[in-house]
């Protein structure tokens, strides 16, 4: 039985958008104090739609196949809903994760929310929900 | 290619090991303890497999006790100290940082009983001092627990000092030699060693077999309690044709130590010499009071699980310390106690090589391990900042 799904396997082995935006909207990192992972995500958004995303991961097949699912899964996808992507989502995407890897998936959608936190500091006038 | 470079987690049978066991599972199935001439004819193969056993390591047959394997017999010589040393009120036992868990654990155990344990440090070439040994041992110390060579980086201790200071202070010393045994020389009377726990799996035997060796007069308490077999200190019918074939494998490693280890050396050498030449990364342990087949390293701004994947899509079977690939989130404890941080430990790759390994192989694993390191770093936010200078390199 192999540890991982063949999806995992796959972006894994091809992890899709990867690298960075030089001019990003907004900037995410986020590290794992547990295990150590570290993840960054770069987002280019054009009338809050997310028009462009980059990832940088420093971690295992599960962290690096989560980055690179979440970053396919909010590409081209308005801004409020890639506010609310779960990890679970993007572990569901991948067709699951080992129990002990979900902790690796977290940081993908850790690192879009810092993004999106990111955005929003630097245009407050952008922000709908206050 | 398919290469095997995890020689340290479990070794292939050699078909020698392999036809030495065949008939014990076949025609020869009688029980040593039975009386009849089937019986006795397993009790003489367990009896000539002890003897052969004995004579590689320089024990007498009386002073070998088969086990399921190294964790068994690690267990047990460790508990046996224990139960010695309680009843003389002697509740202290002397360690070091990077041993084996079955040792650590068997420790923690002791530790929850009111035992206190000494952990020396084992400093940045991963070796124990000799001195620091001798100055840790007190009045109330029941047991000195070392291990013969590391599993991770290969380090080998001085074992034959060490056993000299203890036999000097009357301690009881008790090596975990399950990476030592078949693959470099390991002599119980010249290393003045009290107990010694090796396992087959790690020289080309079966997997679930191993032994304990204890000096003639040192007491050892059970932890299987039954029939009175290996002299009443370990109950139940013995694994006769995991035990023939244990023999049949030391004794075959045992003929060509040396030549193997000359060879290996040379070709861990080489390995170590083209991987160095990756920037930012470092041995770790020893450069040359290591194991013939132990070649263990960092590299700096990457993972170990996602190094490990990418060299086994290249056909390469190797093994690391990473936290993500412990299932425990801490990276190897060993690399900790060298020194390395979290973040260096995280990015760790163990290769060891093996009889088959040949210089082809070594070749094809530094250029694979270069591909897939760059490979890694380029898309490694951690690599980006030590590189742009927001965080300093430390190898
Ligand atoms: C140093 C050391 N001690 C103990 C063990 C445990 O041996 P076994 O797997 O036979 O129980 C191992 C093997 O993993 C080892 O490398
Ligand atoms: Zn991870």
């Amino acid at each position: 039985m192999a540890l991982y799904s063949e999806k995992v396997m796959d972006h894994f082995r091809n992890p899709r958008n990867v690298g960075v935006i030089d001019d990003a909207d907004g900037v995410g990192e986020v590290g794992n104090a547990k295990c150590g992972d570290i993840m960054k995500m770069y987002l280019k958004i054009d009338d809050d739609v997310i028009s462009d995303v980059k990832f940088e991961t420093f971690g295992c097949a599960s962290a690096v196949a989560s980055s690179s699912m979440a970053t396919e899964l909010i590409k081209g996808k308005p801004v409020s809903e890639a506010m609310t992507l779960t990890n679970k989502a993007v572990a569901e995407a991948l067709d699951g994760l080992p129990a002990y890897k979900m902790h690796c998936s977290v940081l993908a959608e850790e690192a879009i929310k810092n993004a999106l936190d990111d955005y929003y500091e630097k245009h407050p006038e952008k922000r709908k929900d206050n | 290619m398919k290469i095997y470079a995890d020689n340290a987690a479990t070794t292939k049978m050699s078909r020698r090991a392999i036809e030495a066991m065949t008939p014990y599972l076949d025609n020869i199935y009688g029980n040593p303890s039975s009386l009849y001439s089937a019986g006795q004819e397993a009790k003489e193969a367990l009896e000539r497999a002890r003897a052969s056993v004995a004579r590689c390591i320089g024990a007498d047959p009386a002073e070998i006790y088969f086990t399921s394997g190294g964790s068994e017999a690690d267990n047990q010589a460790i508990l046996s100290a224990a139960r010695i040393g309680k009843r003389t009120g002697k509740t202290h036992i002397v360690s070091d940082m990077i041993e084996h868990h079955a040792v650590l654990h068997t420790l923690e155990r002791l530790e929850d009983e009111g035992f206190e344990v000494t952990y020396l440090p084992v400093h940045e070439n991963g070796i124990v001092r000799p001195e620091e040994v001798e100055a840790a041992i007190r009045p109330d110390t029941c047991l000195v627990t070392i291990m013969y060579a590391n599993n991770e980086i290969g380090t080998i201790q001085p074992i034959r000092e060490i056993g000299k200071i203890c036999r000097k202070r009357g301690v009881l010393f008790h090596t975990d030699a399950v990476q030592a045994v078949g693959h470099i020389p390991v002599n119980v009377k010249d290393d003045n060693v009290d107990m010694l726990s090796a396992s087959a799996h790690k020289f080309h035997g079966p997997k679930g077999v191993g032994f304990l060796y204890a000096k003639r007069g040192v007491r050892l308490a059970n932890l299987i309690e039954g029939g009175a077999q290996e002299r009443g200190k370990r109950a139940g019918t013995e694994n006769v044709a995991g035990i023939v074939s244990m023999s049949a494998a030391l004794e075959e490693s045992y003929e060509k130590t040396e030549v193997t280890a000359e060879r290996l050396s040379a070709l861990r050498d080489m390995l170590i010499d083209g991987l160095s030449k990756i920037p930012h990364s470092a041995l770790n342990g020893d450069r040359t009071r290591r194991l013939p087949s132990n070649v263990n390293f960092c590299f700096e701004g990457i993972e170990g699980e996602s190094l490990l994947l990418l060299l086994d899509d290249l056909g390469i079977m190797a093994s690391s310390g990473s936290a993500c690939t412990s299932g425990s989130l801490d990276p190897s404890h060993v690399l900790l106690a060298i020194g390395r941080v979290h973040d260096v430990a995280h990015g760790s790759l163990r290769l060891t090589i093996g009889e088959e390994t040949t210089e082809e192989e070594v070749v094809y694993m530094i250029d694979s391990v270069k591909e897939v390191v760059e490979r890694l770093r380029s898309f490694s936010p951690v690599w980006r900042d030590l590189n742009a200078g927001v965080k300093e390199f430390i190898l």
